[in-house]
């Protein structure tokens, strides 16, 4: 099964992150890196990104076949999407065990989303 | 031998196994003697369609691989900084006078318990069945890299547990035939898809899955649970050509379209799980089998022998308890006694942590009211069920299912 991990971010997980020093930060790369890492090995890893700053975001209309965008940042959004990891994984609880690894998740910031397969399941 | 041998890939897949078998028995070192075999099959599937085939398949594929495993042998030894060079091993004779057969021993080393289904799946696949790791990944629909972790962590898995290619002790086998049969059946049911847009082309799981139980059913004719498990997949398959609309959405049984159903796989499957039930010990796969065969043989849906599959699934749930197991048999209750007292069961049965919050039991419990005639309350487990549900086709079907209630009753 596919698990979708969202790491969102706020304005206190962004704050904490302003005030880490630079070994602090390396720290964290460090601490993401081995995480990949590990899932890599064990297979499960499918894709992992993080995401540029939400006010290089566009959003896009189409209204009467003409594609517009508005820039952001959209001020009416106090958390974001920051990150995702898309795991294989053998279970839900699997997928948490993985998502608990993440640092933003003491800070409630994690969530899993199973993605929809397209086997039926002997139905 | 297989049936399934189209051209050059069929001569592959048919030859991956005994090739390997023949590596590994002479140089042992299953890791290694895999991943020149897997080059080997590669470098073939290039070369015999352009240049031919050649007369002695298995022998050209032999050398090759035996010269790949020595380079990547060699590699190996270098990294590892060992000085003195190793005389490379006369390549093993094409021919080997032993008719020893390796593949049963291959699956069951690909299925070994240190690793998880999946893993096993993927490396069974590969070994076993012959495909490429691209193959594979496209299968499963997941990246080519992902399948090569799994497949490569699968095979540390199998050196770090110290298990060799042999046949493993009698008090093993059936736990290890087990976990072979499982796999087939994982292999079969995740090719058993619809298909989702004209894009997407998956490489036939369900064909690999039957030619591989195939071949270990030649090679194990009075294994009953191998000759069930195969029944299973035939008259499982058979319904295939009208278990989809062309849009993709899928048909139930009560409504597919019976005469586009294979009868020649039926036949098979019918001779095959009756012969079979009459003279082996029973097993899962066979009950499954004979509960497949009673709907096969019905003409129309309306004609299905349900009070027969009560019984299958009564045995069945004896002696293979399971929550699927539970709530079909709970459909057949329902077919055979009614509506209210399939509703009654499904009421106690959701007691069982397993079942509790399943979404499968909500989509019962709809098909149930919707059988009693409580079209309000049918149309809310249908809903509830499409949105607890993981798998796009169900999705689809109990919207659909949902939807049709919604629409004005005819007029009386």
């Amino acid at each position: 099964m596919k698990y979708l991990i969202l790491i969102y971010s706020n304005a206190e997980s962004r704050k904490i992150w302003e005030g880490f020093s630079d070994a602090q930060r390396a720290e964290g790369y460090r601490y993401y890196a081995g995480l990949n890492e590990d899932l890599t090995a064990s297979g499960e890893m499918i894709v992992s990104e993080a995401l540029a700053d939400p006010s290089l975001a566009k959003r896009v209309s189409v209204r009467e076949g003409q594609t517009m965008t508005t820039d952001g940042p959209f001020a009416e959004v106090k958390e974001h999407l920051a990150g995702f990891y898309l795991l294989e994984c053998e279970s839900m609880e699997r997928a948490v065990e993985h998502a608990a690894r993440i640092p933003e998740a003491e800070m409630g910031l994690v969530e899993v989303r199973p993605v929809l397969d397209l086997s039926e399941m002997g139905l | 031998m297989s049936t399934a041998s189209n051209g050059v890939e069929g001569l592959l897949r048919d030859l991956a196994p005994q090739v390997l078998g023949v590596l590994v028995r002479h140089y042992g070192g299953f890791d290694t003697c895999e991943d020149a075999v897997q080059e080997a099959l590669l470098a073939a599937a290039v070369q015999w369609p352009a240049e031919g085939v050649p007369s002695n398949p298995k022998g050209w594929l032999i050398t090759v691989a035996s010269r790949r495993r020595t380079e990547l042998w060699r590699n190996d030894a270098a990294r590892r900084r060992r000085e003195e060079t190793v005389a490379a091993l006369a390549p093993p004779d094409p021919e080997p006078a032993s008719a020893v057969d390796d593949t049963l021993t291959l699956l069951l080393l690909c299925c070994h318990p240190s690793l998880t289904p999946v893993s096993q799946v993927a490396l069974t696949l590969r070994a076993v069945g012959g495909l490429s790791t691209a193959e594979i990944a496209r299968a499963f629909l997941v990246p080519e890299a992902t399948v090569g972790q799994r497949i490569s962590r699968a095979k540390q898995r199998i050196k770090a547990s110290g298990a060799e290619f042999r046949m493993p002790p009698q008090a093993e086998r059936s736990e290890r035939m087990a976990a072979v049969l499982r796999v087939l059946y994982l292999s079969f049911n995740e090719g058993y898809t619809a298909s989702s847009g004209s894009a997407l082309i998956r490489v036939d799981l369900t064909t690999e899955a039957i030619r591989l139980t195939r071949q270990l059913h030649d090679r194990l004719p009075e294994d009953g649970e191998v000759a069930g498990l195969l029944a299973l997949m035939l008259l499982t398959d058979a319904r295939r050509p009208a278990r989809t609309r062309p849009d993709g959405a899928l048909v139930p049984l009560a409504e597919q379209d019976r005469r586009k159903w294979d009868a020649q796989a039926i036949a098979e499957g019918v001779a095959l799980i009756t012969e079979t039930l009459a003279r082996a010990p029973i097993g899962p796969y066979q009950l499954q089998a004979a509960i497949a065969a009673v709907h096969d043989e019905a003409a129309r849906s309306e004609d299905t022998d349900w009070r027969q599959i009560l019984g299958l699934y009564e045995l069945l749930h004896s002696i293979a308890p399971g929550p699927m197991v539970t709530l079909n048999r709970i459909v057949a209750v329902a077919m055979v006694h009614g509506a209210a007292a399939g509703l009654q069961q499904l009421a106690a049965a959701e007691a069982d942590p397993a079942l509790a919050g399943h979404h499968r039991v909500d989509a019962v419990r709809a098909h149930l009211l919707d059988m009693a005639g409580d079209q309000d309350a049918a149309h809310t487990y249908y809903e509830l069920a499409a949105r607890r549900t993981l798998s796009v086709p169900e999705q689809r079907y109990l919207e659909s299912r949902a939807a049709q209630l919604r629409r004005p009753a005819p007029t009386m």
